[in-house]
């Protein structure tokens, strides 16, 4: 209960999120589902602020979660470049009006 | 600097929005995807000038730069390679990373927790975000594997029971060690359920046929960024709150989207379960008439308005090419040429687009089923190519057919259907295609892209 009350506007914010994520979603057009899914999973990607947090409070010498961390940041650094990378060379093709 | 920091959030969290939000228009969504890009790398940046002061040990600093930097280049390599056929794989693969990322930052965070104790609910929500970071991880790469055709799906009984024990053990262990039962140390209590998790991710996806993939791949997806969310609850972090919700609201949209569009539900999809027509076995002599290539060059050659109705054989054949050569020969005789999609052509949303669009065929002319089925009786002639399930009209007529309900591309209803085929073989769902005894139908037999290129160049001779 304490967490509620403690954490009262980040649920308010998830529950707008979630609301505005799926009527902002719904109205991307069949032909971009594949962008839009790559554009997403890139935007999954800011995990990778968590990872960077995470890295600087781990303790000098701790090298098995140094480890770890690193594969982390590296994971979330990876997922996010290709992904946008990615998207937009699909969108480019979209883009590229040859005739008419 | 603590206010910059907050503002720099906020900034990627609306650059996320306006990016998804632009995705709604061709001609806008390269613009949507830069903000989305921008407002990343400044929630990135800005993390990490806000954590750096000296008391920072070096190596940490080393290793952050050094795998950011090594991410950034591998997935720009990575991107830059594909092909537009293997996209869901690659889809798949940045999938895993994510989903990889959000479990080793849980697996991080529980050793600190030894030296740090921190709230019960946070426990749980890191708890969370392992387990679903862990399943998307394996989940994605079983995925990608039987994608690539390594895999082959395994239906087992055996399969299913150790599934729903190591799902029932994810779900029931974490309860049992918060009330106090399992003595042991919460950092080796992640260790045990990130390795349960693992194995549940691939015994999920292995089940699942290959035509299903559409819908798995978005639920994964989605799982990932519901791990994101997880992440970002435990770290008080908007930004990665709003960024994990978008992309789990976007994958289970297009989950659902993808399920209806196979008349299935998700529960079926998951269990890798396909009605069989036993009682409906008989199969029926089929009277069809067969078409030769100079003849469709003929018919085409006096059609005024055609349309193109593509399935993923299209794409194995690598015929999209040639597809769009025969598209432009006959535009420039003043005829038009359109392209109707079913939701589920391809291995992944709107897959067929992005194939299409890569051989350079404009946008405009890429039509939704709604759209297409609304003018569908203004086509002179209609070519199915590599399509097979989504055109059969016992969709609507036959109670018994397997495919009863699902949406179809009504094509019957055109004036003139050429279906190019291979061979008489079966769709995917198995089911006789009725479309083929209708008298406006006929089939051209051969390899896709073989018949295009010689239709082409027939057409050329007219």
């Amino acid at each position: 209960m304490e967490y509620i009350t403690q954490n009262i506007q980040e649920i308010y914010f998830l529950i707008f999120c979630i609301f505005i994520g799926i009527e902002v979603i719904a109205n991307v057009p069949a032909i971009l589902h594949t962008p839009l899914m790559s554009g997403a999973n890139a935007i999954s990607g800011v995990i990778l602020v968590g990872a960077i947090m995470l890295m600087f409070r781990v303790e000098q010498g701790d090298y098995i979660n140094l480890i770890l961390g690193g594969i982390a940041v590296f994971l979330g650094a990876l997922n996010i470049s290709g992904g946008f990378f990615v998207t937009g060379r699909m969108l480019k093709m979209f883009g590229s009006k040859n005739h008419k | 600097m603590q206010a910059i920091i907050e503002v720099g959030y906020l900034l990627a969290t609306i650059s996320f929005l306006g990016g998804l939000k632009f995705m709604s228009s061709p001609k806008r969504a390269r613009i949507g995807n830069l903000i989305a890009a921008i407002g990343m790398i400044l929630a990135v940046a800005l993390t990490f000038l806000g954590e750096i002061s000296a008391s920072v040990p070096r190596i940490n600093l080393i290793i952050i730069l050094f795998a950011t930097i090594l991410g950034i280049i591998l997935g720009k390599r990575l991107s830059a390679k594909v092909e537009m056929t293997k996209m869901p794989q690659l889809v798949s693969i940045f999938n895993a990373t994510g989903g990889g990322c959000a479990m080793l930052l849980g697996l991080v965070e529980a050793n600190n927790i030894e030296v740090v104790t921190i709230a019960l609910e946070n426990q749980i929500l890191l708890i969370a975000g392992l387990v679903t970071g862990a399943i998307a991880l394996t989940g994605s790469i079983i995925a990608e594997r039987k994608l690539a055709g390594k895999i082959k799906d395994k239906r087992s009984k055996a399969v299913f029971l150790f599934s729903r024990i190591l799902l029932g053990l994810i779900i029931s262990l974490p309860i049992l060690y918060f009330f106090g039962i399992i003595p042991i140390s919460f950092f080796l209590f992640t260790y045990i359920l990130a390795t349960l998790a693992m194995f549940y991710g691939v015994i999920f996806v292995l089940p699942i046929g290959g035509a299903d993939m559409p819908v798995v791949i978005s639920l994964l997806n989605s799982i990932t960024g519901i791990a994101t969310a997880f992440a970002g609850f435990v770290y008080g972090n908007k930004a990665m709150i709003a960024g994990g919700i978008f992309v789990g609201a976007a994958g289970i949209l297009l989950t659902l989207l993808m399920c209806k569009a196979m008349n299935r539900s998700l529960m079926k999809v998951l269990a890798g379960k396909f009605k069989k027509n036993s009682a409906n076995a008989l199969e029926e002599e089929q009277l069809i008439r067969e078409i030769s290539i100079s003849e469709t060059a003929l018919l085409l050659s006096i059609s005024q308005k055609i349309a193109v109705v593509p399935g993923y054989g299209l794409a194995v054949a690598q015929a999209q090419h040639a597809c769009s050569q025969l598209q432009q020969l006959l535009e420039k005789r003043n005829c038009t040429v359109d392209y109707i999609i079913h939701p589920v052509a391809g291995r992944m949303p709107g897959h067929m687009n992005v194939l299409l669009a890569e051989a350079n065929v404009d946008y405009s002319c890429l039509k939704e089923m709604e759209e297409g089925n609304e003018k569908i009786k203004e086509y002179d002639a209609v070519l199915v190519i590599g399509a097979n399930d989504v055109v059969n009209p016992a969709a609507e007529t036959n109670k018994d057919s397997p495919v009863f309900g699902m949406p179809i591309i009504r094509v019957h209803q055109s004036k003139k259907v050429i279906v190019m085929k291979r061979s008489m073989n079966k769709g995917y769902a198995g089911v006789q295609n009725d479309l083929f005894d209708l008298e406006n139908c006929s089939i051209l037999f051969g390899d896709a892209k073989n018949s295009l290129q010689d239709i082409v160049n027939q057409l050329k001779l007219i």
